[in-house]
C-alpha cells in the first residue's frame, strides 16, 4: 500500500546504513552470479557477464573481499538489535499466523522480529563459512597453505554455504515484497507509522518515547 | 592442445549433453610402465620435455635424485626414487615414473566447471584443452593422484597428454619411444594387460611373490598401468595410492549436490510465489494507521 496521506513517517535506517546494505547486497548478487557460473554446467554462460571464465575466476574472490568488509560493517551496525528474546520464541511458535498475515495475536515486535534475527545470524554464519572456505580454495594466493583434503572439504563447504545463503536471501527478498511498505526502509530510510504499528509496535513505542525525550529542533 | 576430432570424445567436462558417440569402437590404449625394468635414467623425462617443447628451470639438489622435486606445469612426467629396506634387510631402489594415470573415470574431468576444458577420447586418453581452462584448480581437487599443476604464469592447468597428438597418428608416446630398457610399453589396453601377465609371472619366479599389475578399479582402471614388484604395497613407490578413488567430498560436490541445490533454490522461489498468490501481500490497514496516529500524534518520528 502506498503511503496514506495522513500517515506520518518514522526514520529507520541512516544513509550510511543504506549504503552499507546495498554494497553488501550488490556484492552478494555478483558473487551468486559468478559462483553459479562455476557451480553447474548449465549456468556456465553466466561467465559472459564477467568477461569469460578466467575473468570470472579472477573476480569472484575479490568481490568476496568486498562482501566481507561490507558485511562486517552491517554486522557491527545491527548486532545489538539481533539478540534473541523470550518473545522471539513466542513469535516463532505462532509462525503459521505470521504466514497468514494475522499479526494480532503475536507478541509486540521490537526493531526486528525473530525471522529477521534468524536471517541476520544465518547470513553471519554462512558468510563466515564462505570466507573461511573461500580463502582455502583461493589457489592464486593460498594453494600452498592448505593440504589437498582441506581444499577438497573447502569446495564442498563453500558450495553448501553458498546455497544456504541464496535460500536465506530468497526468503529475505520475498519478505520485503510480501510485507508491503518494507522496501522503502532500505530505499529511503524511513517507514510509515502505520507500518511500524503493524509490524514493529514495540519499536514504534520506543521511538516515540525517545522522540519525546529529545526536544524537537 | 586442440582437440583433433570431436567425434572421438567419450566425455567432455561440464557438459550435460552426451558427446557425439557414433564412433564407439575405438581401441582403448594404455601405457604400461614396468617398474622392475626401470633404471632411472630419466630419458623419458627428457623426451617428454623435448616432444612437448617444454623447458624446466635448472633446479637445486636437495639430497634426493628427484629432479625437479615435483611435477610442475613443465614437467609432466617425473622419476620418483624411493630407497626401501625390505624385511630381509636388503635395500631396494624403487623408481617410479610418475604422471597422469589417464583414469577411466577421471576425477579431474568430473570436477572441472569449464565446458570442454577436459576431455576423454574414445581411446581412453584424458586431455586438458588448455584454451578452455579457467585456472580454478578444481581438477587438482578432483585428481586422486595429485597430478595437475597450475602455471603461475598463465593460470592454466597442465599434465601429461599421453602424447595424444602422437597417438592420433599412430605413434607411441615420446617417453615410451625414448626408454632404453623398454620399461615403457604402449599399445591397446588389452595387449598391455596380457603383456603384463607375462612380466608378472617372470617376477614371481624370481622371488617377488606379490608382483602384480597396478590398474586400480576405484577409478575404473587406468590407461597408464604399472607392473610393480610389490603390488600389495603400492604406497612404497613414492606414495602411489593403494586404493585410489575420487574423494567422497568431490563426489558429493559434483554429484547429488548440484541438482539438489538448484532444485531447492527453484522450489524456494515457487513456494514464495504460491504464498503470495494464496496468502497475498501483508498490507497496512486503516486501523493500523489510526492506532499509529494516536501514538505519534500524527507527527514524523526521526
Amino acid at each position: 500500500m502506498s503511503r496514506d496521506d495522513d500517515d506520518s513517517i518514522v526514520a529507520r535506517y541512516t544513509a550510511w546504513a543504506r549504503i552499507n546494505h546495498w554494497i553488501t547486497a550488490g556484492s552478494l548478487i555478483l558473487l551468486a552470479l559468478s559462483g553459479f557460473a562455476l557451480f553447474h554446467p548449465s549456468l556456465f554462460f553466466l561467465t559472459n557477464l564477467f568477461g569469460g571464465g578466467q575473468m570470472t575466476r579472477i573476480l569472484h574472490p575479490f568481490i568476496g573481499v568486498v562482501l566481507v568488509i561490507s558485511f562486517l560493517g552491517l554486522f557491527l551496525r545491527f548486532v545489538r538489535y539481533n539478540f534473541p528474546t523470550v518473545d522471539d520464541f513466542r513469535w516463532l511458535g505462532k509462525f503459521g499466523a505470521v504466514l497468514r498475515n494475522e499479526e494480532d495475536g503475536l507478541p509486540e515486535v521490537g526493531r526486528y522480529n525473530a525471522g529477521q534475527k534468524l536471517y541476520f545470524w544465518g547470513m553471519t554464519f554462512t558468510i563466515a563459512a564462505l570466507v573461511t572456505s573461500g580463502v582455502v580454495i583461493w589457489d592464486v594466493y593460498f594453494a600452498n597453505d592448505f593440504n589437498i583434503d582441506q581444499r577438497r572439504l573447502a569446495v564442498v563447504v563453500h558450495a553448501g554455504a553458498a546455497v544456504a545463503a541464496v535460500l536465506l536471501w530468497i526468503v529475505h527478498a520475498y519478505a520485503a515484497v510480501w510485507v508491503r511498505g518494507t522496501v522503502r526502509a532500505m530505499m529511503r530510510g524511513s517507514v510509515t507509522a502505520g507500518w511500524s504499528w503493524r509490524h514493529h509496535r514495540k519499536w514504534l513505542r520506543q521511538e516515540v518515547r525517545d522522540e519525546k525525550r529529545v526536544p524537537a529542533e | 592442445m586442440a582437440t583433433y576430432q570431436s567425434l572421438d570424445l567419450r566425455r567432455r567436462s561440464a557438459t550435460t549433453e552426451p558427446p557425439p558417440s557414433v564412433r564407439g569402437t575405438a581401441v582403448e590404449v594404455a601405457k604400461l610402465i614396468d617398474v622392475s625394468k626401470c633404471i632411472g635414467c630419466k630419458a623419458c623425462q627428457v623426451a617428454c620435455l623435448e616432444w612437448n617443447n617444454l623447458k624446466e628451470e635448472v633446479g637445486v639438489n636437495v639430497g634426493v635424485y628427484d629432479n625437479p622435486h615435483d611435477l610442475t606445469e613443465h614437467t609432466w612426467t617425473l622419476m620418483r626414487y624411493t630407497e626401501w629396506v625390505n624385511p630381509d634387510g636388503n635395500l631396494e631402489w624403487l623408481i617410479r615414473k610418475d604422471g597422469c594415470m589417464h583414469c577411466d573415470d577421471p576425477g579431474c574431468l568430473k570436477a572441472c566447471p569449464s565446458p570442454g576444458a577436459i576431455v576423454q577420447y574414445q581411446n581412453g586418453i584424458v586431455d586438458f584443452v588448455s584454451e578452455n581452462c579457467i585456472g580454478c584448480g578444481y581438477c587438482v581437487k578432483g585428481c586422486p593422484f595429485n597430478i595437475p599443476r597450475i602455471s603461475n604464469v598463465d593460470r592454466k592447468a597442465y599434465k601429461c597428454t599421453l602424447c595424444s597428438d602422437r597417438v592420433a597418428v599412430g605413434q607411441a608416446p615420446a617417453c615410451a619411444k625414448a626408454c632404453p630398457t623398454q620399461a615403457i610399453y604402449f599399445g591397446s589396453k588389452e595387449d598391455m594387460i596380457e603383456h603384463a601377465q607375462g612380466r608378472i609371472e617372470d617376477l614371481k619366479e624370481r622371488g617377488f611373490a606379490n608382483a602384480g599389475l597396478y590398474n586400480p578399479e576405484g577409478v575404473g582402471g587406468t590407461h597408464v598401468m604399472y607392473v610393480l614388484h610389490h603390488n600389495d604395497q603400492p604406497q612404497l613407490y613414492a606414495g602411489l595410492p593403494n586404493k585410489p578413488q575420487i574423494a567422497d567430498t568431490v563426489a558429493l560436490w559434483k554429484g547429488i549436490f548440484k541438482p539438489l541445490s538448484l532444485g531447492g533454490i527453484a522450489l524456494a522461489g515457487v513456494i514464495a510465489f504460491i504464498h503470495y498468490i494464496t496468502a497475498g501481500p501483508n498490507e497496512v490497514t486503516e486501523e493500523d494507521v489510526e492506532h499509529a496516529k494516536a501514538l505519534t500524534g500524527g507527527r514524523d518520528v526521526s
